[in-house]
C-alpha cells in the first residue's frame, strides 16, 4: 500500500513541477509534511546529497526519498512514479511538435507558471533556512551560509561545482562541531 | 548493437556523467548524441530542451524521452528515459543505505548542519537566477509575490499554485492582447 502511495505522491511531482530540480522542492516539502515519511532536516540533507552526485537532481530526491521510506524498491517505484507523467506528455507531444512550441496559449501559461515557480522555491527556501539557520539561532550556520553565498557570486569562485561547496561545508560542520 | 541497447546504455552514460541536470547535461548530451551516434541535430537538442523546459517534469527526463523517440519510436522514448534514471537510482540507493546505518554518528550530524547552511546558500543563489528569467515584468512579479504569499505564509498546496498562476498567466495576455486590440480600433 505505502508503494502505491509513493508512486503517486511522485506521479504528481513529475506532473506538476515545471523546470527542473529545483522546482521538485516545494512539492518534496509538501509531501513530507503530510505523509510524515521525512523532516525538513532530512530534505535539506537529501537536497544536498542530489546536487553533489551525479544525475539530474529531481530523480536523485526521488529516489533517495523513496529509499528511505520503502528501501531498494521504494527507490525504484519513485523514481518510476516520478518520470511516468513525463513521459506521456513527451510522448504526447512528440507527435504535434511544431505547433506546440509557438502556441500563443502555451506560451501564456507558462508566462504565469514561471514566476510562479520561482516563488515556490523562494517559499522552500524560506523553511530550509528558518531549520538550518534559527531554530535554534546558530551564529555559526549563519556566518557559513553567507560566506558560501558571497563565493557563489564572486566570479572565480562561482564556477566550481556546488559539490565543492558542499564538501567543504561538511568539513567545516566536523571542524568547529555545528 | 541492438539500437534500444544502445539507447538505453547510452542514456546511462549520460545520467551517470552529469551532474545537476538540466542544462549541466546539455554538453554531454551534445557530444553522445549528437556527435558520436548523430541520432539527433544541434538544432533539434536544442528546440528538445527548449520544450523539456516548459513542459512538466524533469528537464533531463523529457530530452531523453523526446530523443529516444526520435530515433526508436515509444519503446525507444521509454528505453531512454529508463537509461538516464538508472545510475542515479543505483547510486543514490548506496549512499542513503550507508546513511541511513551511520546517520546518528555525531561526525555526521555535524557535517550535515554545515551542509545544510551551505544548501541555503545554494538555493538563494539558484532563486536570483531564475528570478532573472521568470519575473519579466510588473505583472509576473505580482504573480510571483502572491504566490510567495500563499505558499509561504499561507500554507497553500504547491499544486494548486500551479494551476492558479497558470490561469493567471492565461488570463493576464488575453488582458493585454484584447486591451491593444482596442487601441487599434479606436485609432
Amino acid at each position: 500500500m505505502i508503494l502505491a502511495r509513493l508512486f503517486f505522491e511522485f506521479f504528481k511531482v513529475g506532473l506538476f513541477s515545471v523546470g527542473g530540480g529545483l522546482a521538485t522542492i516545494p512539492f518534496l516539502q509538501h509531501i513530507g509534511t503530510s505523509t510524515g515519511w521525512f523532516t525538513v532536516a532530512d530534505l535539506a540533507n537529501m537536497i544536498a546529497v542530489s546536487e553533489s552526485t551525479p544525475g539530474p537532481m529531481g530523480v536523485n530526491m526521488a529516489s533517495y526519498v523513496g529509499f528511505t521510506i520503502a528501501g531498494p524498491v521504494g527507490c525504484i517505484i519513485a523514481t518510476l512514479g516520478l518520470i511516468t507523467p513525463s513521459v506521456f506528455i513527451i510522448l504526447i507531444i512528440a507527435q504535434f511538435l511544431q505547433k506546440f512550441r509557438h502556441s500563443w496559449g502555451v506560451e501564456s501559461v507558462f508566462y504565469g507558471l514561471r514566476p510562479a515557480s520561482t516563488a515556490l522555491i523562494t517559499a522552500a527556501l524560506v523553511t530550509v533556512a528558518q531549520l538550518a539557520l534559527f531554530s535554534p539561532l546558530s551564529w555559526k550556520s549563519i556566518i557559513l551560509a553567507v560566506a558560501v553565498f558571497v563565493c557563489l557570486r564572486i566570479k572565480p569562485l562561482k564556477k566550481f561545482h556546488p559539490a565543492v561547496f558542499i564538501g567543504l561545508s561538511a568539513i567545516i560542520g566536523i571542524v568547529f562541531s555545528f | 548493437m541492438n539500437l534500444y541497447l544502445d539507447l538505453f546504455l547510452t542514456f546511462a552514460r549520460v545520467g551517470g556523467l552529469t551532474f545537476g541536470g538540466g542544462y549541466a547535461m546539455l554538453p554531454i548530451l551534445q557530444r553522445e548524441i549528437v556527435e558520436n551516434k548523430h541520432w539527433v541535430t544541434d538544432e533539434e537538442l536544442t528546440d528538445y530542451f527548449a520544450i523539456g523546459q516548459c513542459t512538466p517534469g524533469i528537464i533531463a527526463v523529457n530530452t531523453a524521452t523526446f530523443t529516444g523517440h526520435r530515433t526508436a519510436g515509444i519503446p525507444g522514448g521509454i528505453l531512454a528515459t529508463l537509461g538516464v534514471v538508472t545510475p542515479s537510482t543505483i547510486i543514490i540507493g548506496i549512499i542513503a543505505a550507508f546513511l541511513q546505518n551511520f546517520s546518528d554518528l555525531p561526525v555526521v550530524i555535524h557535517a550535515f548542519a554545515g551542509v545544510r547552511a551551505c544548501v541555503c546558500a545554494l538555493i538563494l543563489n539558484s532563486v536570483i537566477k531564475l528570478l532573472k528569467t521568470s519575473v519579466i515584468d510588473k505583472p509576473a512579479a505580482v504573480i510571483y509575490a502572491v504566490a510567495l504569499l500563499f505558499s509561504a505564509f499561507l500554507g497553500l498546496s504547491p499544486i494548486l499554485v500551479v494551476l492558479l498562476a497558470g490561469v493567471a498567466g492565461l488570463s493576464i495576455r488575453l488582458i493585454k492582447k484584447l486591451s491593444a486590440q482596442e487601441r487599434g480600433e479606436s485609432k
